[in-house]
């Protein structure tokens, strides 16, 4: 009731405001100069994919490894601890992570990058990963477990043949909501990244993401920069959204129970 | 970090001349999520005791889908919305009719854009709801059934069901849900900084619901990635980061710690 209003509000403002500006030379063309109407997000949509990839390659291996670590072999103080530790990242404020990473990366090698951006975005990533990956692999019965166990598969064969590949679809939907959620972060990239007018020139230099370029747009007081923001958004929102639905619909009546936080 | 001492929590300036505070910034965040926390609660609780305890199974299909994907709109996207949607509606609906009849309350003074304080809030109790709302239902879930049974039988209507069984039985869950809500509306960023207005020094101590201001997120936003290497300045930012740190990490622990003890606790009673 509530709460349907400002999500039907937001979804009908990005589309009616958003629509009229999409173009094939909108999603292509790099920024125009600041001040006059023309110009496109292709750098920016460019660089969010970067971006993602780049952060799937760090975060994903890292993520599922330590699901499944917490899951199969966690029942002990030490997996305890892990498991709070991780929890509470996962709620930490993406911008502390990001002033975490600009100390140690930023300010170390004197310059925005790309690197530094996917790392932080890894590192809001991970514990996501984490969570959904253990929480689907203890879903998988101990009787398969033990079924391996019993033709004398060795443990560590067991849990990435058996049971991983049980707990596939849930691990999964992890990952994909894990990079529908990094794609919208915005935060920790202004001061990771920088954000930038051109494309993609180097890692250890400055780059475009889609969040950053609505973020600047909405600081530039035209009104062709106002509409190029609701179009970005729509971009945006499009790819967000049709992940998360897509995930849903996909996952619907199975029996996922995480412990679901958004 | 460690050039500041103890003024550095208490004064209020903001420029290298006279050094640098971040009283407005700690205020500013703790206002900013109080009119969250206060406006997010009821909502998320009532959509919460709706989905748990009457809604039929399609309603509550839909409704936690979009409770959901609520959750999952990034939130530079809320922040174009505040700007150029609620920021609108805040300035003629709520500012307008109350700066003209109480205008001459101090609290109620500001500028009419609708870049302030009352708008970051609405916004964050709006991206705060996701979070409590499933995170209560959880916990109303796992009461256990005997307890509104009991309720039942001593003839109570179903809103003292509600009330008495349900509700007293997951408070400290709720309770720690509301901190993790809290949490996230202290560590917000980008929706804040588009409509918080961006003042910064003594102009932007909270003193007013209508004044544009500056929460601790939004001013390292707003200013790291231009402060100079070496400046006092960064480390004031980066000071501004590890208060912002210590406090979102001691919140969290302790919402984890209610939540989690609850989940544990009651989900073994079922049985």
């Amino acid at each position: 009731m509530l709460a349907m209003i400002p999500l039907i509000s937001i979804l009908y403002e990005v589309v009616k405001n958003g629509a009229s500006t999409i173009n094939v030379d909108f999603l292509t063309a790099a920024p125009g100069v600041i001040g006059q109407a023309g110009g496109g997000i292709g750098p920016a949509i460019q660089g969010t994919l970067i971006l993602v990839g780049l952060t799937i390659i760090i975060g994903v291996p890292l993520g599922v490894l330590s699901g499944i670590y917490l899951s199969e072999f966690g029942d002990n103080p030490v997996g305890r601890v892990i498991r709070f530790l991780n929890d509470v990242l996962a709620e930490f404020p993406s911008v502390v992570i990001g002033v975490v990473i600009f100390t140690l990366i930023v300010l170390t090698f004197r310059s925005f990058s790309v690197i530094a951006g996917a790392l932080a975005l890894s590192i809001i990533m991970l514990p996501i990963i984490t969570r959904s990956t253990e929480e689907s692999l203890k879903l998988v019965p101990n009787s398969i477990r033990d079924a391996s166990m019993a033709l004398g598969i060795r443990r560590w064969r067991t849990t990435l043949s058996v049971v991983l590949t049980t707990a596939r679809s849930g691990v999964v939907t992890g990952i994909l909501l894990a990079i529908a959620r990094v794609a919208g972060e915005s935060a920790p990239l202004v001061f990771t990244i920088l954000g930038s007018q051109y494309f993609f020139s180097a890692l250890s230099s400055p780059m475009d993401a889609l969040p950053l370029r609505i973020y600047r747009l909405a600081l530039l007081p035209y009104p062709y920069a106002q509409a190029q923001g609701w179009g970005a958004a729509l971009v945006l929102i499009l790819m967000v959204l049709v992940v998360n639905i897509g995930v849903r619909w996909a996952t619907r009546g199975r029996l996922y129970s995480r412990r679901s936080r958004p | 970090m460690t050039k500041f001492g103890v003024s550095f929590l208490t004064g209020t300036n903001w420029d290298a001349a006279t050094g640098f505070g971040a009283l407005p910034y700690v205020l500013g965040t703790l206002l900013t999520a109080l009119i969250a926390i206060a406006i997010g609660v009821p909502i998320s609780v009532g959509i919460a005791i709706f989905l748990a305890e009457m809604a039929p199974d399609v309603i509550r299909v839909v409704v936690s889908n979009i409770v959901e994907l609520l959750a999952a709109v990034p939130s530079i996207i809320y922040g174009l919305w505040g700007l150029y949607v609620l920021r609108i509606w805040v300035a003629n609906y709520v500012q307008a009719p109350i700066q003209g009849s109480f205008g001459f309350l101090p609290i109620f003074s500001g500028t009419s854009y609708g870049l302030n304080f009352l708008t970051a809030g609405l916004i964050l109790a709006i991206m705060i709801i996701p979070t409590i709302a499933s995170i209560s239902r959880e916990v109303m879930v796992s009461v256990p059934t005997s307890q509104r049974e009991a309720a039942y039988s001593v003839g109570a209507t179903r809103w003292e069901v509600v009330r008495m069984s349900v509700l007293s039985y997951s408070r400290s869950g709720i309770f720690g849900a509301a901190i993790l809500g809290l949490g996230r509306a202290i560590g917000e960023t980008m929706a804040v900084t588009l409509v918080i207005g961006g003042a910064t020094g003594a102009f932007a101590l909270p003193t007013s619901l209508f004044k544009p201001g500056q929460t601790m997120a939004t001013i390292l936003v707003n200013q790291l990635s231009e402060a100079e290497s070496g400046s006092l300045q960064l480390s004031a930012l980066l000071g501004v980061g590890l208060v912002l740190f210590a406090i979102a990490f001691a919140i969290n622990v302790v919402a984890q710690v209610l939540v989690w003890r609850v989940l544990k606790v009651q989900g073994g009673a079922v049985e």
